[in-house]
């Protein structure tokens, strides 16, 4: 074996074995540094398992050579790969960009073990995205929670604690009801390896219990990934969170929870449980469809920036629920590329709210009027990712937005009805985002002060490098499209 | 012996169901941590309720003793992870009430809740 075969090992070793040392660190800025290095390196691992993905398939790894189904294995797919990209970009970006943001949010004393906790959840989301049996998604997932609960809470503002509190509770409930379902299929079929589990659910009689067990694991993830009306924790937490963290969080801790729900209820049940894609569909798809028109809704009527693209992010999540609760090959290909493409959006526009805040202070609309005039490239990079998230042509939400029409065109009999709620929440997208760039534009700054206020150069150019890969991404949308595919196949042929 | 088996499932429904309700039904913060607590220890039941086979063992092999029935392991290994994972969560869920005490000086949900409103 040489170092290429064990990089789904490294990917999730790499952070979680820096984290201590970030932790020895005594200097803030010699941590942010080490931990941004870890989550490039962690990126650069993500982006040579996406190649061998592409290319010659990455070899399923068993954990110190115990072969699977008794020993642990780490699986890596176009799905993984997808996810891997998503989390560990985001994690640069979010470090990258946070720097200056964090140094006023984070005490200088305390900052090695906030970016400790940073690279623990890193790791942990990385290992959601490799693991290969139930079990040890469910710790990664735990690990991966916890550390992020740590994130949220160093924010300012004290609603932080009372944000976190509650996200603790639902996430724990989340993760325990999942527990339950993994305990109830491990009594039914004797497994916990996800593809030897797709094998034995078909020689199991009695499927009753599996079913309750799918009901488990369905809504244990819907509350993690706030599926509405399961998102009630969503919006204060991302509103509290540090800007930065908020970047991190945003595009990817979500988007980890869908993985998991679409790799059990596809890699595993579809196909295998009579009767479980039709419960599937018809639990998700009005959940989804609710969160699409009603989240968008409640967006447009938040004063707080912050909390707009929150419960923006919550309709979103309802197109990928929607995609994903359709049960067809298309609707698959469209959730996977929407969780790429929202992600590249929300992580952008969130970048954005960073360097807002870091000059203006407030995530309050009313008190960033102007602030278009004062910070014009940023708000360039914000209107760019604005219009990736309406999902205008030639901006990467087009490209999934287009899938997404096309997979619900194929339901029958409700193709045009479910367009129709597509098209509706996207015109509320436009009605949300232009209030606040109108407000932008052409408000008034409190003070009256409208001289030119930027953010430092490295800065802007890491949003504009974000707002242009929202372009790049729309234009030559090749590598999303073939992750998708080799994890659509995967999925509905079974792991292996 | 089959009442005896399912005597433990039903406990576990049990005591699931009443940390779920004192989760959503409590105002007290640390009330609600207890409630946690007592709705993941029902999971814990429920696992090593259902490791266990009838007449079964400790799994350890021991020379010139013959082939005995063993429960199986697994899931007890597995709750001793999950069960980690459940004092950290407590610990954490602790720690943000200490915290959250600190800065609105009290434990209770309604009037934390009250507060932010204001603010």
């Amino acid at each position: 074996m040489n170092l290429a075969d064990h990089l789904p090992a490294l990917q999730v070793a790499l952070p979680l074995l820096t984290a201590p040392l970030v932790i020895l660190l005594r200097n803030g800025f010699l941590a942010w540094l080490a931990a941004l290095v870890a989550s490039g390196v962690s990126l650069g691992l993500a982006i040579l398992l996406t190649q061998a993905v592409l290319g010659p398939g990455v070899p399923e790894y068993a954990v110190g050579g115990w072969q699977p189904p008794f020993g642990i294995s780490l699986n890596v797919d176009g799905l993984s790969a997808l996810v891997l990209l998503l989390v560990t970009g985001a994690s640069t970006l979010g470090l990258a960009g946070g720097r200056l943001s964090l140094r006023r949010d984070i005490d200088n004393r305390r900052a090695p073990m906030f970016y400790g906790a940073w690279l623990i959840a890193l790791a942990g989301l990385c290992g959601i995205a490799v693991a290969g049996d139930a079990f040890n998604v469910f710790v990664f997932m735990e690990i991966s929670s916890l550390a992020t609960y740590i994130l949220i809470a160093a924010g300012r503002d004290r609603r932080a604690l009372s944000a976190v509190f509650k996200y603790l509770i639902i996430g724990t409930i989340g993760a325990t009801f999942y527990l339950i379902g993994v305990g109830f299929i491990y009594m039914m079929t004797g497994t916990l390896n996800f593809a030897d589990m797709a094998l034995r659910l078909g020689d199991v009689i009695e499927t009753r219990p599996i079913i309750i067990a799918a009901g488990f694991i369905t809504i244990g993830l819907a509350l993690k990934a706030a599926v509405f009306p399961l998102h009630i924790w969503l919006p204060r937490a991302y509103t509290y969170a540090p800007n930065a963290v908020t970047v991190f969080i945003a595009a990817c801790s979500t988007k980890v929870s869908i993985y998991v729900l679409l790799r059990f209820n596809y890699g595993v049940f579809h196909g295998n449980l009579l009767g479980h894609s039709d419960l599937f569909s018809v639990f998700i798809v009005p959940l989804a469809l609710s969160g699409i028109l009603l989240a968008s809704a409640i967006a447009i009527y938040q004063g707080n920036i912050k909390k707009l693209l929150a419960f923006s992010s919550v309709a979103q999540i309802g197109y990928i629920a929607l995609a994903a609760g359709l049960a067809t090959q298309a609707g698959l290909m469209a959730a996977q590329l929407h969780m790429f493409n929202h992600a590249l959006a929300k992580g952008t526009l969130f970048l954005c709210v960073v360097a807002f805040v870091l000059t203006s202070r407030s995530a309050n609309i009313t008190k960033l009027a102007g602030i278009g005039r004062r910070m014009p490239w940023t708000m360039g990079a914000f209107v760019i990712a604005g219009l990736s998230l309406i999902g205008v042509p030639g901006t990467a939400g087009f490209i999934s937005k287009w899938y997404l029409v096309v997979a619900v065109m194929g339901v029958p009999g409700w193709g045009v009805p479910l367009v129709i709620a597509i098209i509706i929440s996207s015109l509320m997208a436009v009605v949300y985002l232009w209030k606040f760039v109108e407000t932008a534009y052409y408000g008034t700054p409190p003070d009256g002060d409208v001289s030119a206020m930027e953010v430092p150069l490295p800065l802007r150019v890491l949003i504009w490098f974000a707002a242009l890969a929202n372009i790049y991404f729309g234009l030559a949308p090749r590598l999303p499209i073939a992750l998708a595919e080799s994890g659509t196949s995967t999925l509905l042929g079974g792991l292996l | 012996m089959k009442l005896l088996g399912l005597f433990n499932y039903w406990v576990f429904a049990v005591l699931l169901m009443i940390g779920l309700y004192a989760l959503i039904s409590k105002k007290n913060l640390v009330k609600k941590i207890m409630a946690l607590a007592i709705f993941q220890s029902a999971v814990f039941l429920f696992f090593i309720t259902m490791s266990r086979v009838d007449g079964g063992t400790a799994p350890i092999i021991q020379a010139g003793v013959p082939d005995q029935i063993f429960s199986n392991p697994l899931p007890q290994v597995l709750i001793l992870t999950a069960i980690v994972v459940g004092i950290s969560t407590t610990a954490l869920g602790l720690a943000i009430v200490v915290r959250l005490y600190e800065e609105y000086g009290t434990v209770e949900d309604d009037e934390i809740l009250a507060m932010d409103r204001e603010s």
